[in-house]
């Protein structure tokens, strides 16, 4: 066994594991925790593709963003487990069609007949690249400008769309001015009062 | 296959070598921080363990080392060990791809600054989960601070790092300061002025470090996210918040002040006299100056209130960046200066 497979199956084995984890562990807090390992592992086998471009920014975006966000929220939640497990063998059978049904999709759209190795030209034979980033740069801005611009002007609208949804005028919310937080001087704030020893002062 | 080994044996002997002088840097980076604060706030400092003082971070350390790790009640007992080490991880990771002069690198990939700015993003992790798992509110407190700050500085501190992409055209981190040769006004802190600034600042705010220390914030919530940690598990801490602060540095180096480069190149007489000095000599003293910024910050600014640190991050520094990114486009179109042509 060649030592590129060694790896793979280190790294797809714990993908799967810890995907798995994701579901079965009985607190959230390491159901995101283990969420955050699957995108490693994943960026594992992404880096065996030699797609270290995609592999890096999966770490960057999903581990040093996104799933932080995530953590943040699932921290502040108080969970309560047992109200969780409630319908378990209720929902058993829904859940074990749907996955079933996902798994078939899954099997026909990424199967071997479409990505195998007789389909799929390794990167030995593949010709070399410069870089991966001028690679993905050049399809992106060439190829596929159309998709790429729509996608951008998608993640605008979800962005604006975010915004209007939690945006509170300036007279409904607590707004600091810094500008007049800063200019303020001594004696707007203060007085100075010079009392007089032995009388009554005020 | 034995030279598999050999190979792998010859990786692993650079690494110990990169870890423990790293390691070294950061117990001495605290016995300097702490003379120097010292003597701008006109004190001695530490000075009785060995002469000048100079044993005191062994001392400490062997100190840490033997103490008992404390595990409060009702923490959770995994994730509070896994903490410290999530924290000093990353830390360490990151220095694989940091070159300390021509060829002198442990990993020389393509995507090295990605690999950093990915590296430095996980060490939220560390802090995040120490807060959660020591079932304590100021650590909480603490570990929520941290992680809104990080998260929002990052964002910052990624457009300027997009900045000098552009300008040097590659990810690569050797390839970068070589793009810089040619004397010290080639360094891209001059065209970048504005990017050097804010990724400045936004390093000293992801470390975490003073005036943007709210994390700990010693005045308001005891110790912050390591309040509960004890011994070796706090000196882990320790050493990832300033194995971070060197990182940083290294990192503020090579992007905008060239690496491993002499400042005296193109300079007559001066370039020649002075080319027996090693790259790695160059690049170290142009860390140390950046980890004395860090010092002198944190003796002379008062801490920054929280949705001011907020304020700076989301509305000054991005749109600022945003703006040199553009204008660094239309530099570098029109070829300017010594740095575009």
């Amino acid at each position: 066994m060649k030592i590129e497979q060694v790896v793979f199956y280190i790294f797809s084995l714990l993908a799967i594991l810890s995907a798995s984890m994701v579901i079965f562990s009985k607190n959230s807090v390491k159901s995101a925790l283990f969420l955050i390992l699957t995108f490693f592992a994943t960026a594992g086998i992404w880096m065996l593709l030699e797609a270290e471009f995609l592999a890096l920014t999966l770490i960057l975006v999903y581990v040093g963003a996104v799933m932080v966000l995530f953590l943040f929220v699932i921290m502040m939640l108080d969970v309560d487990i047992a109200s969780l497990r409630e319908g378990f063998t209720r929902y058993l059978p829904f859940g074990l069609g749907v996955a079933a049904l996902l798994i078939i999709g899954l099997a026909y759209a990424v199967g071997g007949e479409k990505f195998g190795l007789n389909v799929i030209t390794p990167l030995s034979i593949q010709p070399k690249v410069a870089s991966n980033i001028v690679a993905l740069g050049t399809v992106l801005f060439t190829r596929f400008l159309y998709p790429f611009e729509l996608a951008g002007v998608l993640l605008l609208t979800a962005i604006v769309a975010a915004i209007s949804l939690t945006f509170r005028s300036r007279s409904q919310r607590i707004a600091f001015i810094a500008s007049k937080q800063i200019e303020t001087r001594k004696e707007d704030r203060i007085k100075l009062v010079q009392f007089e020893i032995g009388k009554k002062n005020l | 296959m034995l030279e598999n080994f050999l190979t792998l044996g010859w990786i692993m002997i650079k690494v110990v070598i990169i870890i423990v002088s790293l390691l070294l840097t950061a117990a001495y980076l605290s016995l300097a921080e702490r003379k120097i604060v010292g003597f701008m706030q006109d004190r001695v400092g530490p000075n009785r363990v060995g002469p000048l003082g100079l044993m005191q971070p062994i001392a400490d350390g062997l100190k840490l080392l033997f103490k008992e790790i404390i595990m409060p009640s009702r923490a959770n007992q995994y994730l509070f060990i896994v903490a410290p080490i999530l924290a000093i991880g990353p830390a360490l990771a990151a220095w694989a791809v940091i070159p300390f002069q021509p060829e002198w690198v442990l990993a020389d990939i393509n995507v090295g600054l990605l690999y950093l700015l990915s590296m430095t993003s996980l060490s939220v992790y560390g802090i995040i989960i120490a807060g959660w798992a020591s079932n304590s509110k100021y650590a909480f407190l603490g570990a929520l601070r941290s992680a809104a700050q990080m998260v929002s500085y990052e964002i910052a501190m990624g457009f300027s790092v997009v900045g000098v992409v552009m300008a040097a055209g590659t990810l690569n981190l050797s390839d970068i300061i070589a793009a810089q040769s040619g004397g010290i006004h080639h360094w891209y802190w001059l065209p970048l002025l504005p990017l050097f600034v804010v990724y400045w600042i936004s390093a000293v705010a992801e470390t975490n470090r003073l005036p943007f220390d709210v994390s700990e914030g010693e005045s308001e919530i005891v110790a912050g996210f390591h309040v509960e940690y004890s011994g070796i598990a706090f000196a882990l801490f320790f050493l990832a918040e300033y194995a971070n602060m060197t990182l940083v540095s290294a990192l503020a180096t090579i992007m905008f002040l060239g690496g491993w480069l002499s400042p005296f190149q193109g300079i007559p007489f001066l370039d020649q006299y002075l080319s027996w000095i090693p790259g790695i000599v160059w690049f170290m003293l142009k860390v140390s100056f950046f980890l004395f910024l860090f010092l002198w910050f944190r003796a002379t600014f008062p801490r920054y209130r929280y949705d001011q640190i907020m304020r700076l991050g989301w509305k000054i520094f991005i749109p600022l960046t945003l703006i040199w990114i553009v204008v660094l486009a239309v530099m570098i179109k029109i070829g300017v200066g010594p740095w575009f042509s």
